[in-house]
């Protein structure tokens, strides 16, 4: 029997929500991780392994691993680490397998590789080399300087792309061995010169469903859309609540379909719009966008969601789900039409993922 | 020289293997702390960050006194290491990043 499972993220440790067979009836299980702060969880499907990124305040960064659905953990941050002489790293933001390897996207920002199940790392330093760190230099978002989304080509490994609040979508075919920014057309509303090379304020990238070089990404000034594989960049705004935001997803089948959650305007609160919270979904690449709010609250919600906490099953119909910083987890499964509270009270969730096993 | 370290309840909650109260042959913190990473690999990482220094919200006493890496040991020293109350704000001021 295939379960659904949400890996969720929160201030305050790690949980498991358990949809079972059917997503119709969840159930919670206890903190995870001891309670550190986890902001991203993923599956690695080739070894059944869950993988934590995390930073606690006292005990540093690390990845945590478990081989038995969350049961128990195991930790390692060997490695994690820019040497002595270089900045402390706080936390780990977004931690990604492929193709064997699992790469950890670290707070100040940079990547780094383990290559034995997250038992060591290795820092992968061209990222860092490339010249717009030194000019004009990397300048931190609100969330701090983080690398927080990492997305792998599905089937080369040489080619990757990472995401950086606030300096970009950089992308690497190469194996990481070198990397190139791809942010033209995407806007740096917040600078004098709006289309700098680096700046770009990204939020989440993700990969349409089968279409490898079909990238969007909600970015603090816009929704953006490419065809390129980030070479070019459109704006697809046009017709959402608000072109802010942090968090966007996909459909696992249709790569004209996508999802996200705006947010109201970054210096006026970086909540739901009008305290009536909703999802928004193009059907057709971002050329037309249709709010979904259908069991969702429409009167006083002022909730964040922030840039890890969606993601969509592999169900048919789709299953979405995204959870709010403060601690409401809401899923739809049929593609978003009709939403249900999946769980309440969580700590601020920061993460979720949605998987399926046996 | 053997002292006593005694380690915070979280911190053995984390790693698998560790113990409250242990004894070590060491001459400075940094030796008592690395003494213990060889009987649980990853314990140091916890507790060290680069520079190398004791994490910021990490607290080390020896014999009552706040200590450093390179703080002495006597014989019957005992270490205490506390996770300070400070290191909670850190958290509080995550949640208001977006």
């Amino acid at each position: 029997m295939t379960r659904t499972l949400l890996l969720v993220g929160t201030r305050k440790g790690a949980f498991i929500v358990d949809g079972g067979a059917d997503r119709r009836a969840w159930s919670v299980s206890e903190p995870m991780c001891e309670g550190w702060p986890i902001h991203d969880l993923q599956w690695d499907p080739s070894t059944s392994s869950i993988y934590a990124a995390g930073g606690s305040p006292w005990f540093g960064a690390a990845v945590f691993r478990s081989d038995d659905l969350g049961l128990t953990w195991t930790h390692s941050s060997e490695g994690l680490t820019y040497g002595d002489d270089g900045p402390k790293i706080p936390a780990v933001w977004n931690v990604t397998p492929a193709h064997g390897s699992i790469y950890a996207g670290v707070e100040p920002a940079g990547l780094f590789r383990s290559d034995d199940g997250g038992a060591t790392w290795s820092h992968v330093s061209a990222l860092r080399d490339h010249p717009s760190r030194q000019d004009p230099g990397w300048q931190p978002g609100a969330g701090g300087l983080i690398c927080h989304t990492i997305v792998p080509h599905p089937s080369d490994p040489a080619r990757m792309w990472i995401a950086i609040s606030a300096v970009g979508t950089f992308a690497t075919e190469d194996g990481g061995a070198s990397w190139e920014a791809r942010n033209v057309g995407v806007s740096a509303c917040f600078q004098p010169d709006p289309h700098p090379e680096t700046g770009q304020c990204v939020h989440k990238l993700v990969m349409a469903a089968g279409e490898p070089d079909s990238l969007y990404q909600q970015n603090h000034c816009g929704v953006y859309r490419s065809r390129d594989a980030g070479r070019s960049w459109e704006d697809i705004s046009a017709g959402l609540s608000s072109e802010f935001g942090f968090v966007m997803g996909t459909h696992p089948r249709d790569a004209a379909t996508a999802w996200v959650v705006p947010l109201s305007h970054p210096e006026e609160g970086r909540y739901a719009p009008g305290g009536a919270l909703a999802a928004w979904r193009t059907r057709d690449r971002g050329d037309h966008w249709e709010r979904q709010d259908v069991g969702l609250p429409q009167d006083h919600a002022y909730v964040g969601v922030l840039r890890e906490a969606l993601s969509v099953d592999r169900g048919d119909p789709a299953g979405i789900y995204f959870g709010t910083s403060t601690g409401q987890l809401y899923g739809s499964t049929d593609e978003g039409a009709s939403w249900r509270l999946v769980a309440d009270n969580l700590p601020a969730i920061w993460g979720v993922q949605a998987i399926e096993v046996d | 020289m053997a002292v006593t370290v005694i380690l915070p309840r979280s911190l053995v909650a984390l790693i698998p293997g560790t113990e409250r109260r242990t004894e070590v042959e060491a001459g400075t913190v940094r030796e008592a702390i690395d003494r213990l990473d060889d009987r649980t690999p990853g314990l140091r990482n916890r507790l060290i960050d680069s520079g190398p220094a004791i994490r910021e919200h990490i607290n080390v006493f020896v014999d009552g006194d706040q200590a450093a890496l390179e703080t002495p040991l006597r014989p019957d020293s005992t270490v205490h290491v506390i996770p300070a109350v400070s290191g909670g704000s850190g958290a509080v001021g995550v949640l208001f990043r977006c």
